[in-house]
């Protein structure tokens, strides 16, 4: 190995990366622990790229294939039951991963100066993240997802001026159809993959170089003069995160082996809703909100204003960073952290009510 | 210049195919949608509208309505509820009687109402 090393060295001078990796440490403080949520949404994604490519092996993308090309999966393939139930799941519980990871680094305003592009990054890789969930929703061609993707475009289309184009380029035509499938196909294995790939190089180059955030109060006491005790990178955090990677490996084995994603009934665009259609848990607030608005609300159509809402939301979101000028100056900002609990508990209320409203 | 240029001749393309043709079906104007012997009252039925869905009802009445079944709010599928005689939404609970008029819920507008007329037994259903 020694060898191996020695000769790539002679060549690439790795110096530079040897040295990166003996003098990289992590701050170890009470609240390290939120530290280990980036590493645990990463390892779900690759698992999302490994099993998706399994997949690719068998799937077909057209509306008189899909249903049954997934249902031969299931059923025919050796262990197919397996890679379709690891990659529901762990799509998943990545999603679960990816909000708690953003919500721990909002609450440490980790976002603040100097790493507003980090945030940013990471909030284009959760509507990334997103925007897989909603794509590969539709792929088994069963009857929820059919409607589901119909009120999810249907939502695009209520988006004043630019809505009906959106739909049409995401529909692929006027209806949920074929071309949609071909569609949601094509973003869900390449565009969304690639531009997924490129943000996470990016997100992972940031933290890289400018090491862990720690929290306001312990930055002060750092400028202060106090010492942070730092662990070392190499091994000893990788192997925690590994370990942590183990875990998750071994929750989603038992959730993919005894609790099966159901396959439920082919789409029929000719068929009525089935009563309880609800999309995927971590849609269901926004579609709970839209249910509850009125038809019209000031003279305008209450699902535009709903979706313009979402769409402020989405921004505001984004430029939390640059809003936040207390955190900036490293001051406590008590308004953001009372807005990020506002919107955790909108967040977790009417999930819970729109999954028991269905 | 020239960059712009190539930029230009390249996205335009890219641009124009991303957006799907407009469909080369001509718009359905009539079906026959069932057959009136087969229909009881205070039910209603689906059927294929071109590529969309339309809804036939026999209210309580004996009386025949025809709708596009696409709901106003997000295009869910509607459907027929005897125990209220009303059309309903599964997707965000939209109501509309059958008038195609909103009860209650989101949904912005009426039905989209079809004409239905009995031909010995056919029930053709046309756009209005």
């Amino acid at each position: 190995m020694a060898q191996i090393i020695a000769w790539v060295d002679e060549r690439l001078n790795l110096s530079g990366i040897r040295h990166f990796i003996a003098e990289k440490g992590v701050p170890v403080h009470t609240q390290k622990l939120w530290y280990y949520l980036g590493g645990l949404t990463l390892f779900l994604f690759m698992i999302q790229i490994a099993t998706g490519i399994l997949l690719l092996l068998y799937y077909r993308p057209s509306s008189s294939e899909a249903y049954e090309s997934v249902q031969f999966i299931v059923t025919q393939v050796e262990f197919g039951w397996l890679i379709r139930n690891l990659h529901s799941w762990s799509a998943n519980l990545l999603i679960l991963a990816a909000f708690a990871h953003m919500f721990s680094v909002f609450f440490l305003k980790s976002y603040r100066k100097p790493r507003e592009l980090t945030w940013v990054s990471g909030a284009f890789l959760l509507f990334l993240m997103l925007g897989f969930g909603f794509s590969g929703y539709l792929l088994p061609w069963n009857e929820v997802s059919f409607f589901a993707t119909k009120v999810g475009t249907g939502i695009a289309g209520a988006v004043p001026i630019v809505g009906r184009p959106m739909l049409r380029f995401l529909r692929g035509g006027d209806d949920v159809s074929g071309a949609t499938l071909s569609r949601f196909y094509a973003l869900h294995v390449a565009v969304l993959p690639a531009l997924t790939t490129l943000l996470v190089t990016l997100h992972l180059v940031f933290v890289q170089r400018q090491g862990m955030s720690v929290p306001i109060a312990l930055a002060k006491r750092e400028r202060a003069g106090e010492r942070i005790r730092q662990m070392p990178f190499f091994p000893d955090y990788i192997l925690r995160d590994v370990l942590l990677w183990y875990v998750a490996l071994a929750v989603l084995a038992a959730l993919a082996a005894f609790y099966p994603w159901e396959l439920g009934h082919k789409a029929d665009a000719f068929a009525p809703v089935p009563p309880g259609i609800r999309p995927e848990w971590y849609f269901l607030a926004m579609f709970h909100t839209l249910k509850l608005l009125p038809s019209h609300i000031l003279g305008i159509e209450g699902e535009q204003l709903g979706v313009l809402a979402f769409g402020l939301a989405g921004l505001v979101l984004i430029v939390i960073p640059f809003l936040d000028r207390r955190a900036s100056d490293e001051q406590p900002s008590p308004m953001f952290t009372l807005l990020g609990v506002l919107a955790l508990v909108y967040m977790f209320a009417f999930t819970i009510i729109g999954y028991f409203a269905a | 210049m020239g960059f712009v240029s190539t930029i230009v001749a390249v996205a335009y393309p890219v641009w124009r195919y991303l957006i799907p043709p407009a469909s080369a079906e001509p718009a359905t104007q009539s079906v026959v949608a069932a057959q009136a012997s087969q229909l009881k009252e205070n039910s209603g039925m689906l059927f294929k509208f071109g590529s969309k869905p339309g809804l036939l009802v026999r209210a309580p009445g004996g009386e025949l309505h025809a709708f596009n079944a696409v709901c106003t709010h997000l295009d869910c599928t509607v459907q027929y509820k005897a125990d209220t005689s009303t059309i309903w939404c599964a997707c965000h609970n939209g109501m509309y009687d059958l008038q195609g008029n909103v009860i209650s819920g989101p949904p912005p507008r009426p039905l989209e109402r079809l004409v239905v007329n009995q031909r010995n037994d056919d029930v053709v259903v046309s756009r209005a």
